[in-house]
């Protein structure tokens, strides 16, 4: 994966020297700032990982928990911070501790869209009516997703993803 | 916030530590082999998202889809925010400066909405996680429905 995307960026690069130059110093920067984030949050991960069991996590949030779990998933991703790549190992920690499918793909919707202080700010440049609107007619959208995705995938899918993740 | 990260995880590490050894090593172990698993996927990411940002510059993005009406627009609108990797700070006052300049609001919301829920450049670090037919199936779905919340948001502000 890297290779190919090392691949894409190297015509552009040659086509633009000045602009790929530029590219080079902004992903110095965001490697940087990257670097910045990841250990401590690993770290958290790694400690929840192995300080709360699955028995106290899977109730709350598993199949079985139903419209609570699901509502669960939509507030811990709203009150996330953090772009979006960290989202996806916060949500590999989850799904050992047993939340299901579904309640992930909420989480990560809810994390992408639906961030109290994005919504704040996106209130503050494009206006109340156009934040609000947004906000619930994405709410309504993620929640149908994860329900689709949740049953279009097969389940030898689902089951390789599970078997990936299942707690060690 | 950076320093509020540490502080909790330096404090909550501490306090791993006193109470026991052995599973502060296998957390930070576990911590350690999940970094070292994300680095090639992160670094694809980020290199493809530095090159797009360097490469279509504001003026760029403003002369696409800044007075473009109708579908067409959208579409483009659409390509756009999902190809492209825009911290929302980043973003936000972009848009805002864009539909002062004429562009159209449900553009904008498509923008916006395929920016946040769909990552074309994302995708091999989601798929890393979740495999490929769920990546695809998942920004698919949320492309699609991307042009939902455009007319809605439309609706809800031209009323």
């Amino acid at each position: 994966m890297v290779f190919v995307s090392i691949a894409l960026v190297l015509p552009l690069a040659a086509w633009r020297p000045s602009l790929g130059g530029e590219a080079v110093r902004l992903l110095g920067e965001n490697i940087l700032m990257v670097l910045g984030i990841l250990p401590p949050v690993f770290i958290l991960l790694g400690l929840f990982d192995v300080w709360i069991p699955r028995e106290r996590v899977a109730p709350h949030m598993d199949e079985s928990s139903g419209a609570k779990g699901t509502a669960l998933s939509v507030l811990l991703g709203a009150c996330s911070a953090g772009p979006l790549y960290i989202a996806f190992p916060v949500a590999e920690v989850m799904l050992r501790k047993g939340t299901s499918l579904r309640n992930i793909f909420v989480f990560i919707g809810a994390w992408s869209t639906m961030r109290i202080p994005m919504i704040l700010f996106e209130i503050q440049n494009l206006g109340f009516v156009f934040g609000l609107s947004r906000y619930f007619v994405s709410l309504i959208g993620i929640l149908l997703m994860a329900y689709l995705l949740d049953r279009m995938l097969p389940l030898s899918e689902k089951g390789g993803i599970m078997d990936r993740f299942r707690e060690e | 916030m950076t320093w509020f990260l540490y502080i909790t995880a330096g404090a909550f590490l501490a306090a791993s530590a006193l109470s026991s050894r052995e599973k502060t090593k296998r957390a930070l172990f576990k911590a350690w082999k999940s970094f070292v698993n994300i680095v090639p996927a992160f670094f694809s990411v980020l290199l493809l998202v530095s090159f797009s940002i360097a490469f279509l510059p504001e003026r760029v993005i403003a002369s696409l889809i800044g007075d473009e009406s109708g579908f067409t627009g959208q579409i483009l609108a659409s390509v756009l925010g999902s190809l492209t990797l825009i911290p929302g700070f980043i973003a936000f006052p972009m848009a805002k400066m864009l539909l002062e300049n004429g562009a159209g609001i449900a553009q904008m919301a498509v923008f916006v909405s395929t920016l946040m829920m769909v990552g074309v450049m994302t995708a091999p670090l989601e798929a890393s996680f979740f495999g490929w037919k769920a990546t695809i199936l998942r920004n698919g779905m949320a492309y699609f429905y991307s042009f939902i919340v455009g007319y809605a948001v439309w609706t809800a502000v031209t009323l």
